[in-house]
């Protein structure tokens, strides 16, 4: 009898709830695995995913939300064994589950504690609600590779933002395996789509793209990057999301402040009965 | 084709005088090989076009649009709008070329020709009781008068596709007939309606039917039929007016609508143009894309084009 031969893995794109190669078909090493080098077209079509996804998951409940992301936290509790094995700490992936689990709690809350009734002069109600701004380009921190991802994605979704992530180049491996977590935990297709590559290629793609609403620069290093990204945002007044010039503390208290920097604020004015 | 190009063009006008030689034609007409008119058009719409033929490609679907509107929903307000929009799709861009025609209802011609007036947009009007066109003859003509009357140099007509499927050939070619008679100077668009006669051989028959008749464009769909313009279909239908060209040495045009969305599409339908009838049909003239929301992704990707930045349809009318 011959000898099995192993089937290895080529790490794909995640858009749209699919798996698909990079259209440009190029690949590139990490860790010995094939992973896609996304391309600007990529990068479009994930937008175009990203858009189309906007209507269902912001129109969703706040409960339901809360209820998916709770899913994926048991969905990557199961998998704890599969990012071990790709380097990530077990205390990481742990943490990262933890962080899943406290923005799921956030999704009905955060309207409560952002949004609520003004006291005005006169006789009307005025009453303010968050809003999800839309379409949110991130590029994700290089570490901590899963519990960075996670910190920056779960804020974006969890009030109805759709994203674009454009996972770090040398830790690609963690974001396409939680893709397949998110994948697999009722998220519907298009609400996270994760690009891998290299971030010149993709990202001012999207930071000039005209309908995406918003970019989240954390694992933007270079500052001259980021300058032009910044550049290329204000073109349509994007909601910019500055890189920490002294770097994240990931495992401390995450605060309010990346959900609350992706929201719209309605506020409507109704009159009073006598 | 070499039954048909074989033929005298004496013999082919002769045709529609008994119902048995327009039926011996069209069945003698030669079957359309499914599976080879499939493939072709799937091959030729994997075709690259980029940068500056992508560029001409775009201007040249724009000014082939006819920008449609067919609801019961449509205002006095809305056709004008859409009027407006026709003339100058791209307001922020005076280089944007204007559509090829807008496409209305017989009861809104007249706010139409209003806005139109004066310019190269043509107006087209659907008549004959679309989408069905079950109705009387008489009321079919009726219908295609009154549009005519009110400012339209188009006119959209359904085929009886009762009689057609039925076999009643002559009274579907007399109806094309009497309508173009009704039409004047006015051009007539014939719909075959091509996703309810099933088969690629009715697709090549309706479209000789058409022809015969008069009719100076052949149009896929109404749009309110689940199957509308696919690349195949129109496929048959160029080769149709290629073949009719060499038989009879007058030309005649294809309009491929509904279903029609991305630029992406249109532009494989302009290859197909290109590589069945020549460049002869390519010009609005010849060729047009029945559709309303295409319009909206060419001027985006015109956009990427000049600016080199993805648009968005945030900075664009919705219709």
């Amino acid at each position: 009898m011959s000898e099995r031969v192993a089937v290895r893995k080529t790490y794909k794109l995640f858009i749209g709830g699919k798996f698909p190669r990079s259209e440009s078909g190029r690949s590139y090493l990490v860790q010995d695995s094939n992973v896609s080098l996304a391309s600007r077209k990529d990068a479009r079509d994930a937008v175009v995913a990203a858009r189309a996804a906007v209507k269902g998951w912001a129109g969703a409940t706040a409960y339901n939300r809360g209820q998916i992301l709770y899913r994926v936290a048991e969905m990557l509790e199961g998998r704890r064994e599969q990012f071990v094995a790709l380097g990530v700490p077990a205390d990481e992936v742990d943490a990262a589950t933890d962080r899943w689990v406290w923005y799921a709690g956030w999704s009905d809350k955060l309207p409560q504690v952002y949004g609520g009734a003004n006291p005005v002069a006169g006789p009307y109600f005025n009453l303010s609600a968050p809003e999800p701004t839309g379409v949110v380009a991130v590029v994700a921190p290089e570490a901590p590779a899963l519990l960075g991802l996670v910190s920056v994605i779960a804020p974006a979704i969890v009030t109805g933002n759709t994203v674009v992530v454009a996972a770090s180049p040398a830790a690609p491996l963690a974001a396409v395996t939680l893709a397949e977590v998110l994948a697999t935990s009722d998220l519907p297709g298009g609400v996270v789509n994760i690009l891998t590559g290299r971030l010149p290629e993709t990202v001012p793609t999207l930071a000039a793209h005209m309908d995406v609403n918003a970019i989240d620069l954390t694992g933007v290093t270079d500052p001259e990057l980021a300058a032009d990204l910044e550049v290329k945002a204000a073109e349509n007044l994007k909601r910019v999301l500055r890189p920490a010039p002294q770097g994240h503390d990931w495992s401390a208290d995450p605060g309010l402040g990346r959900m609350t920097s992706l929201l719209e604020t309605k506020t409507v004015w109704h009159p009073k009965g006598v | 084709m070499t039954a048909t190009a074989t033929s005298a063009r004496s013999d082919l006008s002769e045709l529609g005088r008994s119902e048995t030689a327009l039926r011996t034609f069209l069945h003698g007409l030669p079957g359309v090989d499914q599976v080879g008119a499939e493939q072709r058009a799937a091959q030729l719409g994997t075709r690259s076009i980029k940068t500056t033929a992508k560029a001409e490609a775009i201007d040249l679907a724009i000014r082939m649009v006819d920008l449609t509107t067919l609801e019961g929903a449509d205002t006095p307000g809305k056709v004008r709008a859409l009027a407006a929009k026709a003339l100058r799709p791209d307001p922020a861009d005076p280089s944007c070329p204007h559509v090829g025609a807008v496409c209305v209802y017989p009861a809104m011609v007249p706010y139409v020709a209003e806005v139109l007036r004066g310019s190269a947009v043509h107006l087209a009007s659907v008549a004959t009781s679309f989408p069905s066109g079950q109705a009387p003859l008489e009321i079919k003509l009726a219908d295609t008068r009154a549009a005519v009357e009110a400012g339209a140099d188009e006119i959209d007509m359904v085929i009886n596709r009762g009689a057609f499927l039925a076999g009643r050939y002559s009274e579907v070619y007399d109806e094309i007939v009497a309508t173009k008679h009704a039409c004047g100077d006015a051009h007539l668009k014939v719909i075959l309606e091509t996703g309810e006669l099933a088969t690629y051989d009715n697709v090549r028959r309706a479209s000789w039917l058409a022809m015969l008749a008069g009719g100076d464009f052949i149009k896929t769909s109404t749009g309110k039929v689940p199957v509308a313009a696919t690349l195949p279909v129109t496929l048959v239908m160029l080769e149709a007016v290629r073949d009719f060209r060499a038989a009879t040495g007058r030309q005649v045009g294809v309009k491929p609508a509904g279903g029609i969305k991305t630029t992406k599409d249109a532009i494989k339908y302009l290859v197909m143009v290109n590589e069945t009838v020549g460049p002869d049909w390519l010009h609005p003239d010849w060729f047009r894309f029945g559709a309303s929301s295409l319009l909206n992704d060419l001027l985006m990707q015109r956009t990427k084009l000049t600016t080199g930045v993805y648009a968005g349809p945030d900075y664009f009318t919705l219709d």
